[in-house]
């Protein structure tokens, strides 16, 4: 009975990590491109472009790394869109980001109708996949090696970008000016600061950091492109980024929140339950509203608002604030 | 030299419409790029894609079908966002709406007299999308929950709700295992005027032209458009914003819903997958691509169809992607959000060592390439 306790926790825990590591990606791109006053909600769509730009290029190339950096210069370019025209030309961010989903949705479907051998669909197509790489010794620990050290190449790599971030966020000087110039860029402009380029140096990390995240989605968790290949996941990110309240260490509770969710809604599928699985598939949709509800009336509570003071306000030089 | 933006006295009405109208340029500029990667000569795919449109009356009844759940929804997210409410729900509360209508369709039928059917299910439909709309409007004018968040995750939970209810309870017993409902009783069906354009349309028309009115003749379409674009100013002259906040969510959302039921009685005339097909999405490029002016909505809607029912046409005759339609969308709405800009500000180029004598303060300098 013990033994089968635990591999049901070990089963719940993995799932939970490579459910949750395409979002942790996401939440941590949205959380910079925010702390610097960049609101973009264009998080959907620059996921759904890696995602299938991800494994396209490594269905014909047969390279991860490639595959990879594709993804990262796919979201690159898709935020920079959105940055050009909310830094530079001033739009309004929230039609912005809502254009650039819609848009890299079309765009995504577009390309994955066209990208196959000859022009034919990706759908169906088996490429190469991120493979799971047990880490020696840690991989023989109970519980958490099977779990935490059986994971493939990102995974392992968000153990690093997490503290990493959270460490240029606070302790270094330019993660100093990313925070001001989202929380008050007339005084960063006056300090010398460059707004615009700092917000569009992190809203295009932001953005590449996005496409990484749909990478694992069509090379590691669905190992192939499908249609609506996200289901969402973008805007859970979005809704993280104000869950962990701007903060990167905050955002791995979040997402393991929502891995979690979808491992037990997995588990409770597969051992066959009565409940309707369009009930269960509401279940990460509803917490997040609940989620949601919560940390904001908690926030109220504490008149504490996590959020950078000028996100989503365009900054003007002429104009006073 | 430097490239200095000026801000405009008054937007002349030359930019109002040559910004949309070089967006759409670009647009076409954009997908033949596109078209010609695929080895397809945009010339013949745009030809092909008006002619499927536009073409032909039977081609205008298609583009009808579609241009009316734009125009409802449209107009429904129009009015939350003169308020600065970023209802981006639309989608949820129309699967909504189309689910209400399909229950009174299944079930009222035979209880009710033939002639309320519709009605009923048109009330309805209206009453369950702006309930749902309620929710986050809810959230936001007393907990300010954040809206953009809890319409979208609305949005999923409605579609799965659509789709159990025709996976499971309400499939069509006789309908040899196929997901979906019985065919509605013919009491059931909105009068189509020809083809399959339906009398849908003139519920866009009276929305718009209700909606028209009340935005600029009424203190409650004054005080709406207040609050969206001053809420400081909104609270010292004593408007209730919360109040203000849920009426405006429950008429967008009963617009919404009625786009749903639309769907369903006049297109669908039964409940089957196809009710939400990103009309909710489409409809914020439709509200904000008409400035939110209804009457720019039915126009901007009916012209979105085209290139939706256009997309379909090219994807059947050369087996292009349909996806072609939304890609050009997005392609249309960005310059027309950066044109904005050009609407509000003067482009002015000046020389390095008279600008910041001219113009210390009011300038946003800018380094030219």
């Amino acid at each position: 009975m013990e033994a089968l306790n635990f591999s049901l926790l070990t089963s719940i825990l993995t799932i939970t990590l490579r459910a949750g590591t395409s979002l942790l990606y996401a939440t941590i791109g949205e959380i910079y491109a925010e702390r610097s006053g960049i609101l973009n909600l264009g998080v959907e769509g620059m996921m759904m472009v890696g995602a299938v730009a991800a494994f396209a290029v490594g269905y014909h190339t047969g390279s991860l790394v490639l595959a990879l950096i594709t993804a990262l210069i796919a979201g690159a370019l898709m935020a920079s869109i959105h940055a050009f025209l909310s830094i530079s030309l001033r739009a309004n961010q929230v039609v912005s980001g809502l254009t650039l989903t819609l848009f890299g949705t079309g765009l995504a479907s577009f390309l994955g109708q066209r990208l196959g051998p000859g022009g034919s669909r990706l759908v169906g197509l088996v490429g190469p996949s991120l493979e799971r790489l047990p880490v020696p010794v840690l991989s023989q620990l109970p519980i958490v090696g099977s779990s935490f050290f059986n994971q493939d190449v990102l995974t392992y790599g968000l153990y690093a970008l997490v503290p990493l971030a959270w460490w240029y966020l606070y302790r270094t000087r330019p993660g100093l000016y990313m925070r001001s110039v989202g929380e008050n860029p007339q005084t960063s402009d006056a300090m010398g600061i460059r707004v615009g380029a700092n917000r569009y140096f992190y809203t295009v990390v932001g953005g590449a950091l996005a496409g990484l995240g749909g990478a694992h989605l069509s090379l590691a968790y669905t190992k192939g492109w499908t249609e609506n290949i996200t289901g969402g996941r973008g805007w859970i990110a979005v809704a993280l980024v104000i869950f962990a309240m701007w903060d990167p260490l905050r955002a791995v509770i979040g997402a393991a929140l929502f891995g979690g969710i979808n491992a037990v809604q997995f588990r409770m599928q597969a051992a066959g339950t009565t409940i309707p699985a369009a009930l269960l598939n509401m279940l990460p949709y509803i917490a997040t509203i609940v989620v949601l509800v919560i940390i904001t009336w908690w926030e109220t509570l504490r008149k504490r608002i996590g959020a950078p003071a000028a996100l989503g306000v365009p900054y003007a030089r002429e104009e006073k604030g | 030299m430097r490239i200095v933006f000026e801000k405009r006295q008054n937007v002349s009405r030359i930019i109002r419409v040559l910004v949309p109208a070089l967006s759409l340029i670009f647009a076409l500029i954009f997908g033949a790029i596109l078209l010609l990667l695929s080895g397809v000569d945009p010339f013949t795919a745009y030809a092909a894609m008006f002619k499927g449109a536009f073409g032909d009356s039977h081609a205008v009844a298609e583009t009808l079908v579609k241009a009316i759940p734009l125009m409802l929804t449209g107009l429904g997210v129009a009015i939350a966002f003169r308020m600065l409410f970023w209802n981006i729900g639309a989608e949820g509360q129309l699967a909504m709406g189309g689910l209400a209508a399909t229950g009174v369709a299944l079930y009222a039928s035979d209880l009710l007299p033939g002639w309320s059917i519709v009605p009923a299910a048109v009330l309805l439909g209206m009453l369950a999308g702006a309930l749902w709309a309620a929710i986050p409007a809810l959230l936001r004018a007393y907990l300010q929950v954040n809206e953009t968040i809890t319409t979208l995750m609305m949005n999923y939970i409605a579609i799965l709700l659509v789709s159990h209810m025709y996976h499971g309870p309400w499939r069509d017993p006789e309908g040899y295992g196929f997901p979906g409902t019985a065919r509605f009783p013919e009491v059931a069906w909105l009068p189509r005027l020809y083809d399959r354009a339906h009398a849908g349309l003139f519920f866009a028309l009276i929305a718009a032209g209700v909606l028209w009115f009340v935005l600029q003749r009424t203190k409650w379409g004054f005080e709406l458009r207040i609050t969206g674009e001053n809420p400081k100013a909104a609270r010292y002259i004593g408007i209730n914003i919360p109040k203000q906040i849920l009426t405006a969510m429950l008429l967008s959302g009963a617009l919404c819903g009625l786009a749903g039921v639309c769907e369903v009685t006049g297109v669908m005339r039964r409940l089957q997958q196809g009710l939400t097909v990103g009309y909710g999405y489409t409809a914020i490029i439709v509200a904000w691509m008409s400035q939110l002016n209804p009457w720019g909505v039915l126009l901007v809607a009916f012209l979105l169809a085209g290139l939706l029912v256009g997309g379909d046409q090219i994807q059947m005759a050369m087996g292009l992607p349909a996806a072609m339609g939304l890609v050009l969308q997005g392609a249309l709405l960005f310059p027309m959000l950066g044109g904005s800009l050009f609407a509000e500000y003067r482009l002015r180029v000046v020389r390095a060592e008279t600008q910041e004598a001219i113009l210390p303060q009011q300038s946003l300098a800018k380094e030219s390439e």
